[in-house]
């Protein structure tokens, strides 16, 4: 089966100074794919990069067939691709219901009503706080408010920039199972994830990024068992 | 009691509501494009030109040839917009403030060239004031832009939180980056929010003209109660400017009121120093303004 | 004839010439190494020119005045006043953000004018203060006084220039930049942010009313309404920002580049047809408006650029 994203020999960086070299990366349909490695090794810049939000220099991306190269942010959210950033990604004076209806406005969809409804089947916390501004709530459900929106223009792909960062271990456990609930319904994710062991585990395919750099990529289950990958980036332990 | 309503509280409310026109303008053009429009009062300027121009020549009430005035203080801020302004856009902003300063005298050098540095009215001759119950006195003037203003402000609020484009807007203000993210298109954020805040100033220039008469610095002279207003209302927040404006103008007339003495409480020729005593207060007490706005 | 009259044109384009120099020099002080925007500039030019009125002038009853003292007093206290001024504003103002502190200047320059409008007792209100002595006015007059006045004139812009580019390169000055250019490390290394904006804007102050004073002591009268107060203010800026902001050299620079061309204008448009003379004043604002777009899109490091890199994002 092709891929839904291909990215091959990628590089992108801030003025002049790569931070990715030539980054290849597939991601099949209706599989949850994760990005880790250390810290500054680029993996949110690879994530932003095909999200058009970064330059990128060289190298070429494709989405279900079609070649996305060069395509802006606002061209992408309605083929199908939407992204959570990792930090700030609510509108903090909107409520709930206004950040899930700023959703649509790139890609509006066919019934709305429809697709909120099973945005909230899959976020029921938020039923209760529609009304309320997004900045009062707690960091896990402007997570939920964050995922929300980004599914509001019913994407195929979404990319997500570290999801539980920040968050208590019990809404990481929460975060993580609604991933597979988002995966189940047919959605794509790409996502870079600091959490990496978990990660893997829910993962189907990881890929690890090393100074910019492809390092290796496998099944999730084969990374966690991968003696160089367990020693370098999963805190040793045996999984 | 009744002197403080009729001759404090009522002009109070008229300045205030031309405030708040212009400082919606400001308060959102602030928030958007995160500059402070230096222009904004000689954007009012300009409106009420386009209205007095009109008025020379289609025989009708001002207030019904408001939509010339609208037009021109449209076109000019958009054209200031695409020319001096976008092409500072990655700069710090405070160089997008310097270029609406010099945009300011754009606008004024313009007025005084083809409307004279002159006063003119746009009716000439004195009305009585209406009388309801034998004590309330209100100029029909006032009364229409205090319920002008209160009707703009209510299609404001439903326009900011129903309309997609009203939403859109907040959402930029918000989360610039988050909003490119979502896929909004920005620039298109960016002209509507001209459209909207140059609208309302000319509106606004046309109130203040109407009431005193158009001159080349009516505009200029009300941009600190304006910011002061947009201030007071918390940037990025165009229905707390809104209310700040109403707040400052009360402020400014009721200032003057013998509140302690038979002396007024500060000397009317020091009116204007009020909104700057509010505002500089605001910004070191208070910053987010009332109605916690966004901080630089 | 035709040839000294020219000559003397131009000393009296130079005089003006170097009291705009002595203000971009400050507004240099305050923008250019300190990053503080000022939109108040002709409020503080006024307290120094009034300031300086009042202690040089013979006794009068309708203002405040009669100490009779010598112009370099004047210029001294015209210095301390607008100093004060500043040290006021700048206690309130200085711990505002850019746009605020721009906002805000806009409003002190408003109450100082209501000041010098509303104050009689102080300033004789909107009729103005008259017989300010020029120095030595009773040795020479009329030309030959223009000439000494020339003279001194440029001997202020040569000291202020020589304070400036001390302050310039002294570690008081490379202090500023760092913040200017990056407030937040500075307050890291545990510089007193707001203690240096402190002096900055005060030594700009001082500056601008030393300015003052020498106009005030040039033109020999003042009013409010002598000068308009914002196209004074919008001029600076105008030759700061052509000139090169940050460059000492650049402001003086600048402020000759910009004067020799609005002085120019003034001959040009007075050429006009009589109907349109009375306009070409706004015609010449309109085209230094223009000017100012221009140098912020297109010539941003100006004539004489600062030499040292800076951090701030071209």
């Amino acid at each position: 089966m092709s891929a839904l994203l291909s990215v091959a020999g990628l590089t992108a960086g801030y003025g002049g100074v790569p931070i990715i070299e030539g980054v290849n990366l597939d991601v099949a349909e209706h599989e949850i794919s994760v990005i880790i490695g250390p810290n500054g090794a680029g993996k949110s810049t690879l994530l932003k990069t095909i999200f058009a939000l970064t330059a990128r220099s060289e190298g070429e991306i494709s989405f279900a067939g079609k070649e996305i190269t060069g395509l802006r942010t606002a061209q992408l959210v309605p083929l199908g691709i939407s992204m959570v950033p990792q930090s700030r990604n609510v509108f903090p004076t909107l409520t709930v219901d206004e950040n899930l209806d700023v959703g649509t406005y790139a890609a509006p969809p066919k019934d709305k009503e429809k697709v909120r409804e099973n945005v909230l089947s899959l976020f029921p916390d938020l039923r209760g706080k529609l009304d309320q501004a997004a900045g009062e709530l707690s960091g896990g459900q402007r997570q939920m408010v964050a995922m929300g929106r980004a599914l509001m223009s019913e994407p195929k792909l979404l990319l997500l920039d570290e999801p539980t960062a920040g968050l208590s271990p019990a809404y990481l456990e929460i975060i993580f199972d609604l991933l597979l609930d988002i995966r189940k319904r047919g959605v794509t994710i790409l996502m870079v994830e600091q959490n990496a062991k978990q990660a893997l585990r829910i993962a189907d395919n990881g890929h690890v990024l090393v100074s910019g750099k492809n390092f290796v990529s496998g099944t999730g289950e084969a990374l966690l068992n991968d003696d160089a990958v367990r020693r370098s980036f999963l805190g040793g332990a045996a999984a | 009691m009744i002197d403080f309503i009729n001759l404090y509280l009522v002009p109070g409310l008229t300045i205030g509501s031309v405030y708040a026109l212009g400082a919606v303008g400001i308060s959102m053009i602030f928030g958007i494009l995160r500059f402070a429009h230096f222009a904004h009062g000689d954007l009012m300027t300009i409106g009420g030109y386009g209205v007095l121009t009109a008025v020379w020549f289609i025989p009708l009430h001002p207030l019904l040839l408001l939509p010339v005035g609208m037009a021109l203080a449209i076109g000019a801020a958009l054209a200031v917009d695409e020319f001096f302004y976008k092409p500072l856009r990655k700069l710090p902003t405070i160089y997008t403030v310097i270029a609406s300063f010099g945009v300011a005298l754009i606008f004024r050098s313009l007025a005084q060239l083809f409307w004279s540095s002159g006063n003119q009215v746009f009716v000439s001759g004195v009305r009585p004031p209406m009388v309801f119950f034998d004590t309330f006195r209100i100029s029909e003037l006032h009364l229409q832009v205090i319920i002008l203003t209160l009707i703009i402000a209510v299609a404001l609020h439903f326009f900011l939180t129903r309309s997609k484009l009203g939403r859109a807007m907040r959402a930029v203000s918000d989360e610039p980056e988050l909003a490119a993210v979502a896929g909004l298109d920005t620039e298109r954020v960016v002209r509507w929010t001209w459209v909207i805040g140059a609208a309302l100033a000319a509106t606004a220039g046309v109130f203040a003209g109407m009431d005193t008469s158009m001159h080349p610095n009516l505009g200029w002279n009300l941009l600190l109660a304006m910011f002061a207003a947009a201030v007071l209302g918390g940037i990025g927040k165009p229905m707390g400017a809104i209310a700040g404006g109403l707040i400052i103008g009360i402020a400014e007339e009721t200032a003057t009121f013998t509140w302690l003495s038979d002396e007024p409480l500060i000397s009317p020729s020091y009116k204007s120093a009020v909104a700057f005593f509010i505002m500089v207060a605001l910004l070191l007490f208070r910053p987010q303004g009332l109605f916690k706005g966004r901080l630089l | 004839m035709e040839l000294t009259g020219l000559f003397f044109y131009l000393v009296s384009v130079l005089i003006a010439g170097g009291i705009y120099a002595v203000l971009c020099l400050a507004l240099n002080v305050q923008w250019g190494m300190g990053g503080l925007f000022n939109a108040g500039i002709a409020g503080f030019f006024a307290v120094g020119a009034y300031t300086s009125a009042i202690v040089t002038t013979a006794v009068s009853t309708k203002h405040l005045g009669g100490f009779e003292l010598p112009i370099p007093f004047g210029l001294v206290a015209a210095m301390i006043v607008a100093g004060v001024t500043g040290w006021v504003v700048a206690k309130i103002c200085v711990r505002l953000k850019s746009d605020y502190l721009a906002m805000a200047s806009v409003g002190i320059a408003e109450i100082l004018r209501l000041v010098i409008v509303n104050e009689s007792w102080l300033t004789n209100g909107s009729l103005g203060i008259a017989g300010v002595p020029r120095p030595f006015g009773d040795l020479v007059q009329g030309r030959e006084a223009d000439l000494l006045y020339l003279a001194m004139v440029w001997l202020c812009v040569l000291a202020v220039y020589i304070l400036c580019q001390r302050l310039y390169v002294s570690p008081w000055g490379r202090t500023l930049r760092a913040i200017r250019d990056n407030e937040d490390s500075a307050r890291a290394a545990g510089k007193d942010v707001d203690w240096f904006r402190l002096q900055t804007f005060v030594i700009g102050c001082a500056i601008m009313g030393l300015a003052g004073a020498l106009s005030a002591h040039y033109f020999k009268f003042l009013s409010p309404s002598a000068t308009e107060p914002l196209l004074v203010t919008f001029l600076v800026w105008v030759m700061l920002m052509a000139g090169g902001s940050g460059n000492n050299k650049g402001a003086i620079v600048g402020a000759l580049a910009i004067w020799f061309i609005w002085s120019a204008t003034e001959i040009i448009t007075s050429r006009l047809p009589p109907e349109w003379i009375t306009r070409s004043s706004y015609i010449r604002m309109l085209l230094v408006g223009l000017l100012l777009q221009f140098v912020l899109q297109k010539f941003r490091s100006g004539l004489i650029p600062e030499k040292s890199p800076k951090i701030r994002s071209d």
